[in-house]
This record gives C-alpha cells, sequence and structure tokens, in this order.
C-alpha cells in the first residue's frame, strides 16, 4: 500500500524537517495552488474527493467548506481557519504522530484549506501537554515565514495568510467546535448553539473552519495529485487512508496508516499482533472513549463510517481500544464514565447531573454495593442522557455510547457484580 | 484612599516581560478580554501558579472583572490557583492506562513521595495531579513529570525516575 500521511514518518521517529519535506515533494500542492487554482478550484476538489473529517464525526469536508460565504455574500472582515489539534479522546494517540513527526504536512494542508475559503487568519489550537508538537509546529511555521509561503503576498500569488500555535489550557470539552471557539476567545469552553454554525459565525462573530489535523494532513495530497487518485485509495466506500491505532493488551499496541475500509481483524491481528498471551479478546471500542463497543464478531467488519454505523457504533477516531477477558467490563465503563464526568463543562444539567449519578450508580455495582434496581437506572440514564436533544452538546451522549453497549454485550457481568456482591475481576 | 491603593498595586504585580509576552498575544487579537487564557498561562509560566494578586492584575490589564477571569481560571485543568511544586506530575488514569495497570502505578508513585492527587512532596518538589488521556496510548501507561513525557511505568521505572527523591517512610500521607 502507498504511505501518504505517514509517507515521511520512519521508524526512527525523526521529525521532517523543511529540507526533507520538499526533498520528498512537499509544497507541491501549495505551488500548484498558487500558481493555477482558484479557491473555488481547490473547494471543488476536496468535495470531489470525498474526504470526510478525520475527528471523529465523519462529515464530509468539501460540504463543511462550502457553507462558508464568499464574494459579495460574504461581509468584509477577517475568515478563521482553525485547526482542532486538541487531541484528548481517551485512547486516541494519532494526531500527537502526525504533528510531532511531519508539522509542514499539516501547516501545508492548513494553508491550502485556508486559501480554499479565503481565511486570512489561522490558528493551530493544541494540547498544552504536547509540548514536542508545538516547538516544532512553531519552528515549522518560523520557517514557513522565511521562505514565503506564509505572510504576505504567497508565493507572489497576491494571496496573504498568518498562522498562530494556541496551547490550550486543558479541557476535553474544547475538542467540540464552538467550544473551541469560545476558548479562542479565552472564555470558558462551554459549547455554543447552533446554529448560527461557525461556518457562518464562529471566531469573534466570523467565518470560521474547524477541521481536524488528520483531516488537514489529507489536503495537499488531494490537491496535488488529485480527487480520483485519492478515492482509489481506500478498499471500500470511503476515501483515502486513515490511521488506525491499537491499545490495550495486544502484543504491538502502535498507529498505522492504512486503507480506510480496512477489516478490523487486520488492525488487530494483523499490525497489532494479536492479544498478549494469556489473554483473549472481549471487546473493542472501534474509535475513541465515546464509541460504542464492539464484539469478536464484528472483527470481520471494515473500518469503514457507514459499516461500523451499521453495526451500531462510529469509526470515531479510529484508534481502538481493546477490553481483554482479564480486565472488567464494569470497571472500564466506570473509567471512561468518571472521565466524562469530570470534563463536562457544567452547562446543562443531564450532562453536569447525570453523569456523576451515573458515575455513583457505577461504583456502588462495581464497589460490591449493587441492587437489582441499578441496572434499570444504568437503562434509563442511557436512554435519558444519551439522547441527542437532551443536552447541549454531544458529550454527555457520546458517554453513554461505551455504556449502553456494555450492557448490551456484558450484561452478564453487571448481574454477576450485584449477585455476588464484589467484583469478579479481582 | 483604600481603591487607590489596590489599584496602585495591581498596576506593579505583572513583571514588565509578562506585559511584554501579554501584549504579543494581544496584537492578533480584538479584544483584551480575549487573551484571557494567555495571559493566565504567560504568568504562570513565569510563577508556576496564578495568586490571587496576579489574578486580580491581569483582569485589570485585560480590562474584564477579576471574577469572570476566576471562572475562566477554574474552569481549564492546567491552570493552577494554588501554588505547585518544582515539577508538576500530570499523571493519566484514562482508559488505555487504565487497562494496563495504571492504579497500581498511582499506589506506588503515592507511596514513594508520599502524596496524594492535589498535594505536593515536603521537599517541594513534586505536585501529583491526574490528567485525561495524554495521547500516548500505545506506550501506557504514561505520565508527564514536568515538560518530560515518561511511557511504559513500571515499579522499576517509578523508582527510576524518582531515584533522588527523598524516600518517605508514610505512604499516601
Amino acid at each position: 500500500m502507498e504511505k501518504v500521511l505517514t509517507r515521511n514518518i520512519g521508524s526512527d521517529q525523526k521529525p521532517t524537517d523543511m529540507a526533507a519535506y520538499e526533498a520528498n515533494g512537499g509544497y507541491a500542492g501549495l505551488r500548484k495552488a498558487m500558481t493555477g487554482m482558484s479557491p473555488k478550484d481547490c473547494l471543488d476538489v476536496i468535495s470531489d474527493s470525498n474526504l470526510r473529517g478525520r475527528g471523529g464525526a465523519g462529515f464530509p469536508t468539501g460540504m463543511k467548506w462550502s457553507f462558508v460565504p464568499s464574494g459579495d455574500k460574504c461581509s468584509p472582515g477577517h475568515k478563521y481557519l482553525v485547526c482542532n489539534a486538541d487531541e484528548m479522546e481517551p485512547g486516541t494517540f494519532k494526531d500527537r504522530l502526525l504533528m510531532e513527526l511531519d508539522p509542514h504536512q499539516l501547516i501545508e494542508g492548513m494553508i491550502l484549506s485556508a486559501y480554499s475559503i479565503e481565511a486570512d487568519i489561522s490558528y493551530i489550537f493544541i494540547r498544552g501537554e504536547y509540548l514536542v508538537a508545538i516547538q516544532r509546529l512553531r519552528d515549522a511555521i518560523a520557517e514557513c515565514y522565511a521562505k514565503g509561503y506564509l505572510g504576505d503576498n504567497i508565493l507572489g500569488s497576491g494571496y496573504s495568510l498568518n498562522m498562530y500555535v494556541h496551547p490550550s489550557a486543558g479541557r476535553y470539552i474544547c475538542g467540540e467546535e464552538t467550544a473551541l471557539i469560545n476558548a479562542l476567545e479565552g472564555k470558558r469552553a462551554n459549547p455554543r448553539a447552533k446554529p448560527p454554525f461557525p461556518q457562518v459565525s464562529g471566531l469573534w462573530g466570523r467565518p470560521t473552519i474547524v477541521n481536524n489535523v488528520e483531516t488537514l494532513c489529507n489536503i495537499p495530497h488531494i490537491i496535488d495529485r488529485g480527487a480520483d487518485w485519492f478515492k482509489t485509495l481506500g478498499r471500500g466506500e470511503d476515501s483515502g487512508t486513515k490511521l488506525f491505532g491499537v491499545s490495550g493488551k495486544v502484543k504491538n499496541p502502535g498507529c498505522w496508516e492504512l486503507p480506510m475500509g480496512t477489516p478490523v481483524r487486520e488492525i488487530i491481528e494483523g499490525c497489532a499482533g494479536g492479544m498478549q498471551d494469556g489473554y483473549q479478546l472481549k471487546g473493542f471500542l472501534p474509535g475513541g472513549g465515546s464509541t460504542d463497543f464492539l464484539v469478536p464478531e464484528h472483527l470481520d467488519l471494515a473500518m469503514d463510517y457507514n459499516v461500523i454505523g451499521a453495526a451500531g457504533s462510529r469509526m470515531g477516531t479510529g484508534t481502538m481500544i481493546i477490553l481483554d477477558d482479564r480486565s472488567c467490563p464494569v470497571g472500564m465503563v466506570l473509567n471512561l464514565i468518571r472521565f466524562f464526568a469530570h470534563e463536562s463543562c457544567g452547562f446543562c444539567t443531564p450532562c453536569r447531573d447525570g453523569l456523576p449519578w451515573t458515575r455513583q450508580v457505577l461504583e456502588d455495582i462495581e464497589s460490591g454495593h449493587g441492587e437489582e434496581e441499578h441496572l434499570q437506572t444504568l437503562a434509563y440514564q442511557t436512554r435519558y442522557i444519551g439522547a441527542i436533544g437532551n443536552t447541549h452538546c454531544a458529550l454527555a451522549p457520546g458517554a453513554m455510547e461505551p455504556l449502553q453497549s456494555a450492557l448490551k454485550y456484558f450484561y452478564d457481568d453487571f448481574q454477576q457484580h450485584i449477585n455476588d456482591g464484589q467484583c469478579p475481576y479481582h | 484612599m483604600s481603591k487607590n491603593i489596590i489599584e496602585t498595586d495591581l498596576n506593579t504585580v505583572l513583571s514588565a516581560q509578562e506585559i511584554a509576552e501579554i501584549d504579543t498575544e494581544l496584537a492578533h487579537i480584538p479584544y483584551k478580554s480575549g487573551a484571557a487564557i494567555d495571559a493566565l498561562k504567560i504568568v504562570q509560566a513565569h510563577r508556576g501558579w496564578v495568586s490571587d494578586q496576579c489574578l486580580q492584575a491581569i483582569a485589570k490589564y485585560l480590562e474584564m472583572s477579576a471574577e469572570e477571569l476566576e471562572g475562566i481560571a477554574t474552569f481549564y485543568n492546567l491552570i493552577y490557583r494554588r501554588p505547585v511544586g518544582e515539577k508538576v506530575i500530570l499523571f493519566c488514569d484514562s482508559v488505555s492506562c487504565w487497562l494496563c495497570g495504571c492504579d497500581d502505578i498511582k499506589q506506588k508513585i503515592s507511596e514513594r513521595l508520599g502524596v496524594d492527587y492535589g498535594e505536593t512532596t515536603a521537599d517541594n518538589r513534586y505536585t501529583l495531579i491526574p490528567v485525561p488521556c495524554l495521547g500516548a496510548c500505545d506506550r501506557a501507561p504514561v505520565m508527564m513529570v514536568g515538560d518530560d513525557l515518561e511511557t511504559h511505568l513500571d515499579q522499576q521505572k517509578i523508582e527510576k525516575i524518582f531515584a533522588d527523591s527523598q524516600q518517605t517512610d508514610k505512604g499516601g500521607q
């Protein structure tokens, strides 16, 4: 398979500098766009490529961009392109790799994306803990200004763009695009009501596009080599390649670039080497902590947005978390719910009060103080907190996904905790 | 009279360096309060944490109320409103690290350093804080000690990392 996103990333874990990036075809997409493509041309190529957002929701990137007003439909003023590098979904470790080892790929993707929507200011909103990535991105941005790839009149095209790195002060909810925009404005990161959508009224009330790191890293290659080429990369119905990861008790945890549509089994048993000796696969979260559990019968499913969706889960970030047969499913869900309860922004009641309630019920069950009625309570909570529309944003419904599917697939484990008055895994 | 004294004091709290760094951020932000988080982080980078006095001084400089800034400061995990040790230990307790045994590692650190979450060691070298997923799940369990990411944690590695820290005789106190 041809490596695209990781073609500059070798096993030596050395970062790719400007010289190495350009020697391997880097900034060819930028030169092509700046010398012969209009913003509309670029947008059309991305729309034709069927690229879908790699941050978790899978929204078509070209369609998202097309909502940004342009020409006489847009009032005069700034437009913004924001890279969502606030990688904080539990079990997700793909954007760190892209930023630490090939920062120029992201920057080129951002310049081209900003050009497509005619933005003049761009931000990289990055986790404050990603110190290595922050430094490498800042160094790479400085190199770009020096070479005329950023700043005024990029490569003589008349197009100008400034780029800033904004390290977050740390909250999971900042990954929600409107909460991220509030954080960029220096406020508490409460999500905003939609509409208006950020494409029309985002940062400082101006049109704003927020895209995930991996999504943006695809852009230079699509601009350089075309939509048709990109569509040939996928094995299934989705276009392109994707970074897939596996963590947990497997022999070789890691992150690999593979075609969209690669079967789960190839990733877990092939790339990750299967389970460690003495452990069996009991279930897995296919794309981070806020996705529904799948079980061994789903191993032959293709990692495509719609295929995983039809199985009752989400492809999410594509980084899988493995539940082994010696770890307690109730304990694993409790760990996740603790995280979500802690990271609730506190704005709406089902999330602020509901998630600590769920946590309490799970703590009671896990510690051997569970009662039969707790199972009904949990089922009620998944319906009430999990329903889109009851909450202000997707955090609490996301938190309910691993719980509702754990109740479906591992109900006996919950029951046994209650019957035995203790956790059978301890 | 007292009002004047407070205002005079607040104008001298922030260093010239801190103000220069805040001004750099303000250059691309349309409203002063938009630099609130940046300013908190800048002051914290110089002083380790954000005191009440610093918070009031930042609020005044950014033309916002101290109450609003406090609401922002306490919202974020990485803004410290209490003093911390020379290095903050950000210990990942999220799901992949949990599956790989981070509870035992946390216990080991607490015993070795004599601190629980939110506490600072007696010698003021370390403050232990839990942190959501650090995005290094393929190398779990992990934590950050100051600016350094420490991976593949086990009992021996904890001993090695904190080898030069004085042994406490009481665990988890």
